[in-house]
């Protein structure tokens, strides 16, 4: 079977033509770089997403949030519900854990907040 | 007199502030109208940043900050909620705040970093009532991801661009229904990345060839009537479709802000909106830099910062009286290629050409002639409208040229 994708790893946008065999990935074709390969075995097998969002501070301002990895591309409205629940704490630093182990991930500071 | 000031303190202005710090300039003052640094970036919370500039995946946020830190770092010195209100060609600057009342700057240099703005939907002229909901995907964007404010929970997207694409993801994992992303033209003006993630994700339908006809609603929209367009773009009655929804955003394109540099006298480009500049982004105006998207619509903030560089470096040499402008040879194009940055080559250096075309095009070449002489050539598979181009030219290319051509033709 063959799939066609659409890279999303950078601007670029590659068109990516993957097969496969029983769910297993025999070839990519139509990437530029490694990474885009990757992302194709991985977007056939189990595609995974990184979700950027905004949490509450304690002073009513929001801070923005993002997972500090990809996860699971079904859990993407689980983990902003679990995002949208929580409150983070001043003063805020980038990269600071506002939220443990979301679905293999951290939620992460990408703003400063003091 | 100060050396040198920057309008605008987005990734432009902070750019080209640390390229010309690092180049010796030390007597520096960068402009910003809103409470912090950081210019649009501060609302862009999606990833997809900086992977050109840093070699990896940044935040809106992140991207500004890095350069935000380094402004700081250095000890450049900024006013920020300072509004810049005039120019003139000799570097006279007018600017207010709350502190300081209205004042005014001389410069010995000025680089022109304002950024730019959404087409409004009065620019678009759609039937029917103007009801509350109507919003455009920047305002929606300053919404949800600065204030925590949702426009509305049915949702239609008129316009294919970044922004608009980048508000359907978000507003969709808030909970509210994108019913669909009309297009009026028969291809996209976003990235494929972002129509994959943000619209093939979640099954959000890409209408091309499709506009809204008109607007529903008394005090809050209520719906809209969209239609699909023939090759005039011109609607055609019998496909009409009524939408229930309760916000429309608009995604029409970007303008650069290029009020102040009217006011400079620096000659404008009737294409790109932003004023004619060298390959040291020197307007026509002695001394006067433009970079960043009042220069020209950027889709990759790392160009923006490249460009910015570009900018900073001239104006710190231009200060010394570094500047060697041997030639004045300006660069045109076909139509096909709508336009070129810079417009004109005043040094015998290598640069890079970038530039848009005005449809999608496949299996070209990027042809540059000068008069009638083919001086340079590059194949494409594929060019779009929504893809900033670029090409290397040595200066060998045109160091006898008296003029010239970009022109796309079959490959
Ligand atoms: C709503 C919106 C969303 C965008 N989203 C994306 C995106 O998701 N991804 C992407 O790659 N690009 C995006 N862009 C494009 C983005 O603007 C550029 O990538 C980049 O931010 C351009 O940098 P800049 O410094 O040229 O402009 P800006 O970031 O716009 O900065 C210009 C600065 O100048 C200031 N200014 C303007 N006029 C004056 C004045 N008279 N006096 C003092 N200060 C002034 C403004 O306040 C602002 O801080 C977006 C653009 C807009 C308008």
């Amino acid at each position: 079977m063959k799939r066609t994708l659409t890279c999303i790893v950078c601007p670029l946008g590659c068109t990516l033509e993957v097969e496969l065999d029983k769910g297993n990935v025999i070839s990519v074709s139509g990437n530029t770089c490694v990474r885009g390969k990757e992302y194709a075995v991985t977007e056939c097998i189990s595609p995974m997403r990184t979700v950027t969002s905004t949490v509450k501070c304690d002073d009513g301002r929001l801070v923005a949030v993002k997972t500090s990895r990809p996860i699971p591309k079904e859990k993407m409205f689980d983990c902003v519900k679990i995002i949208n629940n929580s409150l983070a704490h001043l003063p805020i630093g980038i990269g600071d854990v506002i939220i443990k182990d979301v679905y293999g991930s951290d939620i992460v500071a990408t703003q400063e907040r003091n | 007199m100060t050396d040198l000031v920057i309008i605008g303190g987005g990734p432009a202005g902070m750019s080209a502030a640390v390229a010309a710090y690092e180049r010796g300039v030390r007597d520096i003052l960068i402009l910003e109208r809103d409470d912090n640094l950081g210019g649009i970036l501060r609302q862009c919370i999606h990833n997809g940043f900086g992977l050109h500039k840093f070699g990896e995946e940044l935040t809106g946020p992140e991207y500004a900050y890095r350069y935000e830190k380094k402004v700081r770092e250095l000890g450049i010195p900024f006013k920020l909620n300072t509004m810049v209100l005039d120019i003139t060609p000799e570097k006279r600057i007018t600017a207010t705040n709350p502190e300081d009342g209205i004042f005014t700057i001389e410069a010995k240099a000025i680089i022109l970093a304002m950024g730019c703005r959404e087409r409004a939907k009065g620019a678009l002229n759609i039937a029917g009532t103007r009801p509350a909901g109507i919003f455009s995907a920047g305002t929606a964007q300053k919404l949800v991801n600065m204030k925590g404010y949702m426009p509305g929970k049915n949702v239609v997207i008129l316009g294919s661009g970044d922004i608009g694409l980048i508000m359907a993801r978000r507003m969709t994992l808030e909970g509210a229904k994108v019913a669909a992303v009309c297009e009026l033209m028969p291809y996209s003006g976003g990235l494929a990345r972002n129509i994959e993630q943000c619209l093939n994700d979640f099954n959000i339908p890409l209408k091309l060839s499709h506009t809204v006809t008109q607007i529903h609603g008394k005090e809050r929209l209520t719906g809209v009537t969209i239609a699909k367009v023939d090759e005039n773009r011109r609607p055609i009655a019998e496909t009409r479709e009524y939408i229930p929804c309760d916000t429309l955003l608009l995604s029409c394109g970007l303008i650069p802000e290029n009020e102040l540099t009217k006011c400079t006298d620096a000659t404008l480009s009737q294409i790109t909106g932003g004023a004619a500049v060298d390959q040291n982004r020197e307007t026509s105006v002695d001394g006067i830099f433009a970079c960043g998207n009042v220069l020209h619509v950027h889709d990759l903030v790392d160009y923006v910062s490249d460009e910015a560089e570009i900018a900073g470096k001239s104006a710190a040499d231009y200060i010394d009286g570094k500047r060697n402008k041997t030639l004045n040879i300006p660069i045109t194009t076909d139509g096909k290629i709508r336009y070129t940055v810079p417009q004109r080559i005043t040094e015998a250096k290598e640069l890079t050409v970038y530039f848009r075309v005005a449809d999608v095009y496949r299996d070209v070449k990027i042809n540059v002639y000068d008069g009638e002489k083919l001086v340079f050539s590059k194949k494409k598979q594929k060019v779009a409208p929504g893809e900033m181009e670029a090409v290397k030219l040595k200066s060998e290319i045109f160091a006898y040229a008296k003029s010239l051509k970009f022109v796309l033709e079959e490959a």
